[in-house]
């Protein structure tokens, strides 16, 4: 079932990313492999994204060890790993959010600009480093 | 002249709103009038016990309380098993009016505070129905929510309950969910968390919450309207609200092992390869793309379900709770645990309730509806959603009324507007005539039914006339939520009116003089039994020990009571003496015809009992061989010799003689005397409500009770 949600969704918004600078060119190299393709497609992305994407990698590491560790070492704190893990979790989907509002191809969807973008983003880190704060002791 | 008229609706709207909030406060105080400031029913009596020791002992002795003075031995974890939320308001409410040098009593505050905040509910119901269609449309919502019986029912002034501030809460974080998908912003969905975790901290009903707003963004993605502004807001609320909701003691890691969280849970997940796919989308040709989404999708089908089977059989994840089967399977509680079947708003709800509680918007809500959906943007999903799951679980247990009520005042609401906008606009100079439309059937009829096109009505005599039956409808709507409000929802339960033969009325104050007699007499440290429906007002009222109190966390305890009031004298000492019970408290309507008295609820404490002693109590030793529950002549041993009857009937017939008549249960109580061994009646009330027994402590011979009674009355030992 959820084969059919993700092909029609998917449908939608190409029409919106199509049209930015950064989107591909999938007909010049319809043989390329998957990850070629989206590293040739990835290298144009602006520079400010990269560093979004860059503390995303470092939530979900961040995330992994957490995790390895509660797998190796059991759980015993659980309220402190799930306060942990919840913060990686947190901060990594704030910062996707972050990151499609200020991707130049979504401009068209959100009526406010960037600096509200980030500005929400401030505020809603400080409310989930509080909880995890107030949760891990 | 644009600009000021926009001004003077915005002073309208505001004042309407105004008249809207006071008019919701005024109409909850009929029990005010009525009776007195006075905390109602059973529940709040708790609330207002923790409130008090909140204000007494600041917030971190609160949440750290253990209460020794109820479920005794036992006692209760008190602070780590309630939802703070309702008390911490007060709380601070009172704190804020000390600040402010108002002498408020913590009591008015408590009183007070469900007529208060079902102003606010009004104006978040406002808000929310303005984002679906119009600000007309809102101030219809408010005006509806502000009176509607159903949600009266649990606001009326002195029903300090968990409800009286949730329905506010879950209204107006609906109201910022739907903000935030609207806007798709970080901000609104920090604050639809934030509102959540207050949700959370105030009421069990969060978990519908939990599970609406899942269900709202799963609906949205099957019908493939997936789109970055509901990731971020639902990525944003899951994320923020679920950590928040795990600070509450009482609900710690349920969050991540409850199934009731797992829709939500499996959403969040959802959602995210939905946002990573269409990221993918846009990065990768279709063909790659094609395998990709085939090899995730399959790989994840496969270890999701193995991994939820594999933790619901390893009991990492909670089983499904009691009370989430009886949703579906409304027998279901009925069959297997009857400590929750026998709460009666717990039961399904009766057809008639519906019209009773709701009124007029039985039939505008399915129209307004009808509206939504023919524009069906991702916010009228939402509501058509909310209504559907609404009105089944409402049909399930009678107190879920309270949370489709807000939704019929919504969809009433556009309903309303939407009827009536061509009929009352302003502009009265008829346009020149559209052509009259040529061809089909269907294509005129279809353009009858397209709503989006603004189309009035320019003659007067028509426009006077839907005008004025809509009115009357709205009018009779008041009529009926007030007197509904009046007649069926603004008794305190702790005091009864009732009617002279010359009309005039009566009180019934039986609860509260039993109370007090309780807390002038006996002994501050004096353990009290009864049936766990007297345990929060005992608590409250009479501040003494209880055994068991209408928080029901232990159904063996509770079982323990009703052995020992359902089994014989002989069998309920000892149990008696083992937990050092001084007093027993039983409830008996048979002399005034009070309905909600212990004999009627006998048969649920024989059921609850029999399900821990299934060999020493059983419910059909209770009946009549032709299987009636009698308490007359006819009625069967076991009934006869139980602690309950005794207790109810010690004297009976020496108050009315031959004439003993039950008058609840129209029955003719034998003449024969109650012989009590092990008791003493020390206190019965006025109308024979309240009958307090004491226990009598064991012979300081050791004699048996029977033989000490026998020897005290005189009467020669027999063997």
């Amino acid at each position: 079932m959820s084969k059919r949600i993700a092909k029609k969704t998917a449908k939608e918004p190409i029409s919106v990313s199509s049209s930015s600078a950064n989107a591909p060119k999938p007909t010049k190299t319809p043989s390329a492999s998957l990850w070629e393709q989206f590293t040739g497609a990835y290298a144009k992305t602006d520079r400010r994204l990269m560093q979004i994407d860059m503390f995303m990698g470092f939530t979900v590491v961040v995330g992994i060890i957490q995790f390895l560790f509660v797998v190796v070492a059991g759980n015993y704190p659980f309220n402190a790993f799930l306060a942990g893990f919840a913060a990686a979790v947190g901060q990594f989907v704030l910062l996707a959010a972050l990151r499609i509002q200020t991707d130049p191809a979504n401009q068209g969807e959100f009526s406010s600009g960037p600096g509200r973008a980030f500005g929400d983003f401030v505020l809603a880190s400080l409310v989930l480093h509080g909880f995890a704060y107030s949760f891990i002791n | 002249m644009e600009k000021e008229t926009k001004r003077v609706f915005d002073v309208f709207r505001a004042v309407i709103l105004l008249v809207v909030g006071m008019t919701a406060i005024a109409a909850r105080l009929f029990s005010v009038v009525r009776f007195e400031s006075i905390i109602h029913e059973f529940d709040p009596w708790f609330n207002f016990r923790a409130t008090k020791y909140l204000v007494a002992n600041g917030y971190y002795k609160f949440l750290n309380w253990f209460d020794d003075r109820t479920w005794y031995p036992l006692g209760r974890v008190t602070g780590g098993t309630l939802y703070p939320g309702l008390m911490v308001t007060s709380g601070l409410l009172h704190t804020i009016f000390r600040w402010l040098s108002f002498p408020v009593d913590i009591r008015n505050i408590c009183v007070m505070l469900a007529p208060g905040f079902s102003a606010l509910t009004a104006i978040a119901t406002y808000l929310l129905a303005s984002e679906m269609k119009n600000s007309t449309a809102g101030l219809y919502a408010a005006a509806f929510m502000g009176i509607a019986p159903g949600y009266i029912s649990r606001s009326v002034a002195g029903s300090y309950d968990n409800e009286a501030i949730a329905i506010f809460l879950l209204m107006f974080t609906f109201y910022l969910w739907i903000k935030s998908v609207k806007v798709g912003s970080v901000f609104y969905g920090t604050m639809t968390a934030l509102f959540y975790f207050y949700m959370v901290a105030a009421w069990g009903g969060y978990a519908f919450i939990t599970n609406m707003i899942p269900l709202h963004v799963f609906v949205l993605c099957l019908m493939g309207r997936f789109s970055h502004r509901i990731y971020i807001a639902y990525s944003s609320w899951y994320a923020l609200g679920t950590l928040a909701s795990m600070q509450i003691p009482f609900v710690g890691f349920l969050p991540i092992r409850s199934s009731e969280h797992m829709a939500a849970l499996g959403v969040f997940g959802l959602v995210q390869l939905l946002a990573f796919g269409m990221y993918m989308r846009s990065m990768i040709s279709s063909t790659n793309f094609r395998y990709l989404l085939f090899a995730t999708v399959g790989v994840i089908l496969i270890v999701g379900f193995a991994g939820i089977v594999l933790l619901t059989i390893s009991g990492v994840i909670a089983p499904w709770g009691g009370r989430f089967y009886s949703f579906w399977d409304t027998n279901y509680a009925r069959i297997h645990i009857p400590i929750i079947a026998s709460v009666a708003e717990h039961q399904p709800t009766a057809w008639p309730m519906f019209f009773f509680d709701t009124h007029m918007l039985v039939w505008l809500a399915p129209a307004g509806m009808f509206f939504l959906f023919s524009e069906l943007r991702d916010e009228h999903v939402f509501v058509i959603v909310y209504a559907v799951l609404g009105s089944y679980f409402a049909g399930v247990m009678v107190r879920l009324m309270l949370t489709l009520t807000p939704i019929l005042c919504v969809a009433g609401a556009v309903a309303v507007t939407t009827v009536l906008e061509p009929y009352l606009n302003g502009d009265m100079t008829e346009p020149a005539r559209a052509p009259e439309p040529k061809g089909s059937f269907y294509k005129r009829f279809s353009r009858i039914l397209d709503l989006s096109a603004p189309r009035y009505i320019y003659q007067k005599g028509i426009r006077l006339l839907t005008s004025m039956v809509i009115g009357y409808m709205l009018l009779h709507f008041v009529f009926h939520c007030t007197w509904v409000t009046q007649n069926a929802y603004s008794s305190p339960s702790v005091v009864l009116a009732s009617a002279r033969p010359d009309g005039s009325t009566f009180l019934i104050d039986d609860y509260r003089e039993a109370y007090y007699w309780l807390r002038q007499n006996t002994d501050y440290n004096a353990k009290v039994m009864s049936w766990w429906d007297y345990g929060y007002q005992i608590g409250g009222m009479a501040d003494r020990t209880t055994l068991v109190d209408n928080n029901t966390w232990n159904n063996t305890h509770i079982a323990t009571v009703g052995k020992a009031m359902s089994s014989s004298e002989e069998v309920a000492y000892p149990i008696l003496l083992q937990h050092d019970v001084d007093y027993i408290l039983v409830v008996f309507g048979g002399l005034i015809g009070y309905s909600g008295d212990d004999i009627n609820k006998f048969l649920w404490m024989v059921r609850i009992s029999s399900g821990i002693w299934p060999d020493e109590i059983q419910e059909k030793n209770y009946f009549t061989p032709r299987g009636e529950y009698k308490v007359d002549a006819e009625a069967s041993p076991a009934m006869r010799n139980s602690l309950m009857y005794k207790m109810s009937y010690y004297r009976f017939a020496d108050l009315l003689g031959r004439n003993a008549i039950d008058r609840q249960r129209q029955q003719l109580i034998p003449n024969t005397p109650i012989v009590l061994d092990t008791l003493e009646e020390v206190f019965t009330s006025e109308n024979w409500m309240i009958r307090i027994y004491q226990v009598k402590k064991p012979d300081v011979f050791g004699r048996t009770p029977k033989e000490a009674r026998q020897w005290k009355s005189g009467i020669k030992r027999t063997a």
